[in-house]
């Protein structure tokens, strides 16, 4: 009865309305399966709308300031194939990857291939093209990865999504160059891009994957991702997250992982800019003896927010999982961070660990803090603790009482303060260029046009920091 | 005059705890500072640190003929001077080698040096090192993290020793320290000292004036100096307290 009253936001209207009017355009590569996925999301949208900061899991969240936005749902395809080649130049010095991209919420290969397999049988590509070669892979995994945690977002990213990046990397293989993703939103509209991905790893396989979102100007934009992963028997699934959007532009990310027995997976979200960012993590355990390193870092600044969600699900006994996400906010700037550990009854042996600390650098910046423990099993080791801060006024003056200016003694502090997550980058290059990166954040100096996120257009750059940060 | 403090009144919190301080010290000499706690003498090397919140009323700090009192903490660091903490900080993240070789560059680029090249820096850091008998590896270990009370203050006098300042202060440094330690102690600053230094040592015990030995004794109380003298001083309070002086003031 009430939801015949419901009364849609502006936002939602739009959404709703899109999907009445495009449906026949949305599905019309899709195998039956996934059409019908579209046509359940789209009932869920309906009933349940989108979420309201009254609902506990987006408590302090200012979402609720976009519904009135109109925002452009139909993505152009057109119109940027000349200057994309040179937007999507991106090296990192010494890191090794592979590029793919996506424009707009479309997959985009240089070569425009929607699907390619690799010499050692790695398959990288479109959703959409991935669907008819590979539907046994949708039979098994799309949509049965990303079952908890529903709401209207990601029924949204189910129901409208256009197109996203599929992945498939094959028993035994072990990926050694990176796969680097990277999303751009290029256009004049206020766009709203839902996109939807599906990564693959068989047994005994390695994917190190870099997902940076990156804004080229300064419009806003919203930024929907729903991303499924399955990390099969002893494979080993490592994921940088470097987002650097504009202060207008609003990033929701989904992303869920599911793991089989005895494997791996590292998660490293490094958000260092963006005006509204949310990343939901979640982590099931479906094998025993497996493991995840889940970390993140935020700096934020001016009224950005950011919202950090990890749900770690210990559903089988033997497994670990360990976070740690460390943030600074300054000016007005507003976080969440929710970490949700539930350990089910038979899930014995399971040990649990959560962190996050916090560094308000100004009396108006805001940390929303909690951790949500759910824990049936008794043999089980689990820690958590949350801390919020200023920067040590003694350690301050120690460090000036010896010279050092107020400026670098700052840096310094922010600098230790975050070490301890980007100490963990595996990949020598990626670290010291996302450290590189953190420095000029800190100082103010980093660029979110212009050049893509790590700064490649330009390899002489100067990355340079007052303080030598190098081991003597 | 190296240091001249004229009639220094310092607050914190609007309240007075300084009031009308002398002090004057040429190059060359050491001064020690005795006197009861609570009386101001942490107060006195925080007002010429620059330490924030502690407001100069009345009163000048001259340092190298120059009023110092419009300085950042860091430009008085530069231009050398140098506090042994009471309470070394403890800094995670930063390792001491780090800290050590930022602000000896910050020092350096001050004077308008280039930066110390590492090879130098390190052959630095190990003389000074053995000099204060620090024996573990300082490259990974963050400032004064999981430093023993004894190793805390060995720090400081090795980070006086490498940054070679004119005006070095130091606050109880002795405090808590075994007889080893405090010998250390008094050989970094004796290593130190020269024509062209000066030291002023806040100190309770006679025992480190031993082995530092002062060219004047200072008796501070109230906020004020009370009595001033010759390393004899020193003695004079250890046998008899600091009551007699109290009792002189209030007459
Ligand atoms: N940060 C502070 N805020 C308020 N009062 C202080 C502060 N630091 C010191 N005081 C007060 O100033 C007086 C002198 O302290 P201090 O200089 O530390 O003495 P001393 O070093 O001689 O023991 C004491 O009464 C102390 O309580
Ligand atoms: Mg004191």
């Amino acid at each position: 009865m009430q939801q015949e009253d419901k009364k849609y936001t502006p936002l939602e209207q739009n959404l709703i309305r899109f999907f009445e009017e495009k449906e026949q355009e949305l599905s019309a590569r899709c195998i039956p399966k996934v059409v019908q996925s579209r046509r359940q999301a789209f009932g869920l949208l309906k009933t349940m709308g989108l979420p309201v900061s009254k609902d506990e899991n987006w408590r302090s969240s200012p979402i609720e300031k976009l519904y009135t936005d109109s925002f452009q749902l139909d993505n152009p395809t057109t119109g940027y194939a000349k200057s994309v080649g040179e937007l999507f130049q991106c090296e990192i010095h010494g890191f090794d990857a592979q590029v793919i991209s996506m424009l707009n919420g479309w997959y985009y290969s240089p070569d425009d291939k929607q699907l390619q397999t690799m010499e050692d049988g790695v398959v990288v590509g479109s959703i959409n093209a991935a669907q008819k070669a590979f539907p046994e892979f949708f039979d098994r995994y799309f949509d049965e990865i990303a079952k908890n945690g529903q709401h209207g977002f990601s029924a949204a990213a189910k129901a409208l999504f256009r197109d996203g990046v599929f992945i498939f990397v094959p028993d035994g293989v072990e990926v050694k160059k990176a796969i680097q993703l990277i999303k751009i939103v290029n256009s004049n509209e206020k766009m709203m891009v839902n996109s939807r991905n599906l990564i693959i790893l068989g047994k005994n396989s390695k994917l190190p994957l870099l997902h940076c979102d990156d804004s080229i100007n300064h419009n806003a934009e919203f930024i929907n991702t729903l991303t499924e992963v399955q990390v099969g028997e002893n494979a080993s699934f490592d994921l940088y997250k470097l987002q650097n959007i504009n202060d207008e532009t609003t990033l929701l990310n989904s992303t869920f992982i599911r793991q089989e027995r005895n494997s791996h997976s590292k998660v490293n979200v490094i958000t260092l800019n963006g005006g509204m960012i949310r990343n939901e993590l979640n982590v099931e355990f479906q094998g025993e003896g497996a493991d995840a390193d889940l970390n993140g870092i935020y700096l934020m600044d001016n009224q950005q927010h950011i919202d950090n969600q990890v749900f770690v699900n210990h559903a089988v006994p033997n497994c670990n999982s360990s976070e740690l996400f460390k943030g600074v906010l300054d000016n007005r700037a507003t976080g969440v961070f929710n970490g949700y550990i539930h350990v089910a009854r038979d899930a014995q042996n399971t040990n649990a660990f959560q962190r996050n600390n916090n560094i308000l650098m100004s009396p108006e910046a805001k940390i929303d803090t909690r951790p949500f423990l759910e824990i049936y099993a008794d043999d089980v080791k689990c820690s958590h603790g949350a801390t919020v801060g200023q920067l040590d006024e003694e350690a301050l003056f120690y460090l000036r009482q010896r010279g050092i200016s107020k400026q670098d003694a700052y840096l310094l502090l922010m600098y230790a303060f975050t070490a301890e997550v980007t100490g963990k980058i595996a990949f020598p290059a990626l670290r010291s260029s996302i450290e590189d990166m953190m420095k000029k954040r800190l100082r103010g100096e980093l660029a979110i046009c212009e050049r893509c996120v790590l700064h490649c257009n330009q390899p002489d750059f100067p990355l340079e920091f007052e303080i030598d940060m190098s081991r003597v | 005059m190296l240091l001249n403090i004229k009639n220094l009144h310092v607050s914190i919190d609007g309240k007075e705890i300084l009031k009308g301080l002398n002090l004057g010290v040429n190059q060359g000499e050491v001064h020690a500072i005795m006197g009861p706690n609570g009386t101001g003498k942490s107060t006195l090397a925080a007002a010429i640190t620059g330490r924030e919140g502690y407001e100069i009323t009345k009163g000048e700090i001259l340092y190298k003929g120059k009023d110092i009192r419009e300085m950042s903490p860091d430009q008085r660091a530069n231009e050398g001077i140098f506090l042994s903490f009471q309470y070394p900080v403890e800094i995670p993240g930063v390792s001491m080698t780090n800290f050590m070789r930022t602000a000896i560059n910050a020092q350096r680029e001050y004077r308008s040096l280039p930066p110390m090249p590492p090879g130098e820096f390190l052959k630095k850091m190990e003389a000074n090192k053995q000099l204060v008998e620090i024996h573990t590896k300082l490259t990974n270990r963050s400032v004064n993290e999981g430093f023993s009370g004894g190793e805390k203050k060995k720090n400081e006098i090795f980070q006086m020793a490498m940054l070679e300042p004119i005006l070095a202060i130091l606050d109880e440094t002795d405090s808590g320290l075994d007889i080893d330690a405090l010998k250390v102690v008094a050989k970094g600053v004796n290593a130190l000292r020269s024509p062209d230094n000066g030291f002023v040592v806040i100190t309770h015990y006679q025992r480190l004036l031993e082995y530092i030995i002062p060219d004047f004794v200072h008796v501070m109380y109230d906020g004020r100096i009370v009595k001033s003298g010759g390393k004899g001083l020193a003695h004079e309070l250890e046998e008899n307290g600091y009551d007699w002086i109290k009792e002189q003031i209030e007459v």
